[in-house]
């Protein structure tokens, strides 16, 4: 008598809820970016071969896994080795990390879906100032969507050491969204498969990169979805359609995001021209409409020779307009999904209607990953016994999303923003990429090749191809090491970390150094998810020993 | 030589020429009273940066476009029937006439400095009062030109913008509140139905099913393949793991 372990209803619904994982917000805003900075066409090179070695292979090894186990992460590698079972207990702590950040996005995503019913858009103006004469100082410096962004959304302290008070609409937003996802895995995550990161070295290691955390490898959520599966489903098929589908996304939305940077870049261009060409009318009073973009230069190489005291007075202020200087500004992550997009949108007819549907479409890549990293969390707790004895489903859930929403407000400080770039930036990097070169080697070699090939082939009655076996045993992990060491050589050479803090008199971002306990802080995210391996290796050890020396052992 | 140089050199010599004809126009108009003031004492109290002089700056064809109005005498004319409108608003200058309204130094741009003398033609007018009356005309002035506060500028008055209508409840928390609402009762919907649903299950099967259960482990579900002797049973002992050479299988 087996435990009936719920399953999907059809593998489509499998399939759909391993897009709605994979395809995120990092498809949208880091994609599109690492596209511009290593060439852009030429990136999807190394992007496709890295997809075809490193990411399809390790996709379908996670699916295989789940689907053999019929776990989540910890039970699945506690069964490959109990010695192993840390690795599925590092997922868990990345996945929980994750949790906590990854729902703020949603947040902000909501407040912005609920601040685009409005007419103006409020990230389109300036506010005025206290007597009305003009528009609001910080306003003024920086552009009225990076105002709204910094002042009216995050309310962001100078630095991170001014933490500053809880900021009670984000909380609010907060709330909102972890309410939407413990209702969507309220019932278990069979009710979740509804429709839901390149000649240049660099260019090859951010490939490989975007394609390893894209496809959200490691978290133990893809193992989590597989293991709801029948053991008879093809997820080898599965595998290379849902990678595919991620990959064609990104590409997509880079060329959504490209033409929406053209947009900006054209329209910021022709502002500055003619904020110049109204500067000189009004300085040397020529006659209005008589300067156009095509004669400003031979009109200002003429009036520098004719009116050379009034030109040099006038002459700091003129700014010098490129519209190359504007599409070199690559934006990544928060900054282009609040900031270019918002400044796109509020310039287009019916600003309204797009900004409801493209934040309502951020909404629905965050919670289809979200539910994706909940599930990672819920499906090894739920499969415990120790635990799903005492509480109903429901009642995990909700504890999951409470503390997750508690620790979560952090996040709404006013300093929040620059912890949400901590943990964005060092929380699932590292420890990810050891997790899967620790699941491949351990699938390959601790379990054993062999045995793997013969029970997938038991289960799903299809041969494991050659090639998978050779990307298993070899490329993957080769490539996963050598990315470890890259990433582990660029932290230790450069030194102290650096981050970007909003400068409000200036109106645009500074670099400032971490403090020491921020600094703590990373290397404990970093050493918590890591250190569970080896702990929880050294663990079963010790017991192991323990039982061995006791006559009787303990039952 | 540029088009540039030439319109300068000629909005130079038609300033001139205006200012040549305005003088010969007041000199014929002039009758004995006023003769002993002069032309030239009479509109120096017009100049740039003079005292209480204020200037204006019209931008006409960024407003209108094609529809843009030439700016000649005629509509110097309506500006200074408005300046003595304006003027006629406030207390103690309800006598104020439009040939109080003195314009000067005309630009191609469209710009100007003007001042607004008393009914003796001695002295011009405290700028506080000008400033004051046109203020609280704006509107009527911007108006009678088809022009708004950006495109019709008096350069010492800042223009107040419009407060912002804010509703007494903000757009967001309503829309919030009704999203919010909707996501609690879905919430409560299912919890509910699934304490039911246990409820009813509990009722069902015996005991037997739970003590089963309970002390079952998590244990692969294989179709009719027997299960993997490596499966553990929670943290019991199981034999083969003491032989842990078998375990790694060569490729």
């Amino acid at each position: 008598m087996e435990k009936a372990r719920p399953l999907w209803a059809n593998p489509l619904q499998f399939v759909f809820a391993c897009i709605s994982y994979a395809v995120g917000l990092g498809n949208v805003w880091r994609f599109p970016y690492l596209c511009q900075m290593y060439g852009g066409g030429s990136f999807l090179v190394p992007y496709l071969i890295m997809l075809i070695v490193e990411g399809m292979p390790l996709l379908y090894l996670e699916l295989a896994v789940g689907q053999r186990m019929r776990q989540g992460s910890i039970g699945a590698w506690r069964t490959i080795s109990p010695y192993l079972s840390g690795v599925g207990v590092a997922s868990v702590v990345v996945s929980f990390f994750l949790s906590m950040y990854y729902n703020v996005i949603n947040a902000w995503a909501f407040w912005y879906l609920f601040h685009s019913f409005q007419d103006p858009l409020p990230w389109s103006v300036c506010p005025l100032n206290a007597n009305r004469t003009g528009f609001d100082a910080e306003c003024e410096q920086a552009s009225s969507t990076k105002y709204f962004w910094y002042r009216k959304t995050l309310n962001i302290s100078p630095s991170i050491q001014d933490s500053g008070s809880l900021q009670w609409e984000p909380a609010l937003c907060l709330l909102l969204a972890w309410l939407v996802v413990y209702l969507c895995i309220l019932r278990g995550t069979e009710s979740t498969g509804k429709l839901e990161q390149l000649a240049n070295p660099k260019a090859w290691i951010n490939a490989a990169t975007q394609i390893f955390f894209s496809l959200g490898l490691g978290f133990g959520s893809l193992i989590a979805f597989a293991s709801y599966n029948e053991p008879s489903n093809n997820c080898q098929k599965h595998a290379i359609i849902v990678s595919l589908i991620n990959s064609s996304t990104s590409i997509f939305a880079s060329v959504v995001t490209f033409s929406i940077y053209g947009f900006k870049a054209t329209f910021n261009y022709e502002s500055c021209l003619n904020k110049v060409i109204l500067l000189l009318t009004n300085s040397f009073d020529l006659e209005d409409g008589f300067l156009t973009a095509s004669n400003l230069e031979q009109v200002k190489g003429y009036l520098a020779s004719t009116y050379p005291g009034q030109y040099s007075k006038v002459f700091p202020l003129i700014k010098n307009c490129s519209l190359e200087a504007e599409l070199d500004t690559a934006v990544q992550g928060t900054g282009l999904a609040f900031i270019v997009y918002t400044e796109a949108i509020k310039n287009m007819e019916v600003s309204q209607l797009w900004s409801v549907l493209y934040f309502f479409m951020l909404l629905m890549l965050g919670i289809g990953s979200m539910l994706g990293n909940t599930a990672a969390i819920l499906t090894p707790l739920t499969d415990s016994k120790a635990i799903s004895r005492h509480l109903p489903k429901e009642a995990i859930s909700g504890l999951v999303c409470l503390i997750n929403c508690a620790v979560g407000l952090v996040f709404t400080l006013e300093a929040g923003n620059y912890w949400f770039d901590i943990f964005n930036d060092y929380a699932a990097t590292l420890s990810l990429l050891l997790i899967v070169l620790v699941e491949t080697v351990a699938v390959c070699y601790v379990y054993g090749l062999r045995r793997f090939e013969s029970d997938l082939q038991a289960m799903t009655g299809r041969t494991l191809s050659w090639y998978w076996k050779i990307m298993w045993a070899g490329v993957s992990p080769l490539l996963i090491i050598s990315l470890l060491l890259f990433y582990l050589s660029d932290y230790i050479l450069t030194g102290t970390l650096q981050y970007q803090a909003w400068d409000a008199s200036q109106g645009q971002l500074v670099t400032k150094d971490y403090p020491a306990y921020a600094l703590a802080v990373i290397g404990l995210l970093v050493a918590s998810s890591t250190m569970c391996i080896p702990l929880v290796a050294l663990g079963t050890f010790v017991l192991r020993r323990l039982r061995r020396g006791d006559p009787a052992p303990v039952a | 030589m540029s088009r540039v140089a030439k319109m300068s050199s000629c909005c130079y010599n038609e300033t001139k020429r205006q200012q040549h004809h305005a003088r010969r126009s007041k000199v014929k108009e002039a009758s004995p009273l006023n003769w002993e003031l002069g032309p030239d004492v009479y509109l120096q109290k017009c100049e740039s940066d003079a005292e209480n002089a204020f200037k204006v700056r019209l931008s006409i064809r960024t407003a209108l476009g094609d529809k843009a109005y030439a700016w000649d005498t005629n509509e110097e004319y309506l500006f200074k029937a408005m300046m003595a409108f304006s003027m006629r608003k406030v207390p103690n200058r309800e006598t104020t006439e439009i040939s109080h309204v003195l314009l000067c130094n005309v630009t191609r741009r469209v710009s100007f400095w003007f001042v607004v003398t008393d009914p003796t033609k001695n002295y011009t007018l405290p700028a506080d009062e000008i400033q004051s009356a046109i203020r609280m005309n704006r509107n009527r002035i911007n108006n009678a030109f088809s022009l708004n506060d950006q495109t019709l500028e008096f350069l010492k008055i800042p223009s107040t913008f419009a407060p912002p209508t804010d509703p007494s409840v903000p757009i967001w928390i309503i829309v919030f509140g009704v999203v919010f609402c909707i996501v609690i009762v879905a919430i409560t919907l299912l919890v509910l139905s699934g304490i039911r649903q246990r409820r009813r299950k509990n009722k069902g099967p015996s005991e037997v099913d739970d003590t089963e259960d309970k002390s079952e482990n998590t244990i692969t579900i294989e179709n009719g393949i027997p299960c993997d002797p490596l499966d553990t049973k929670g943290w019991h002992i199981n034999d083969t793991f003491m032989t842990e050479d078998e375990r790694l299988t060569p490729l």
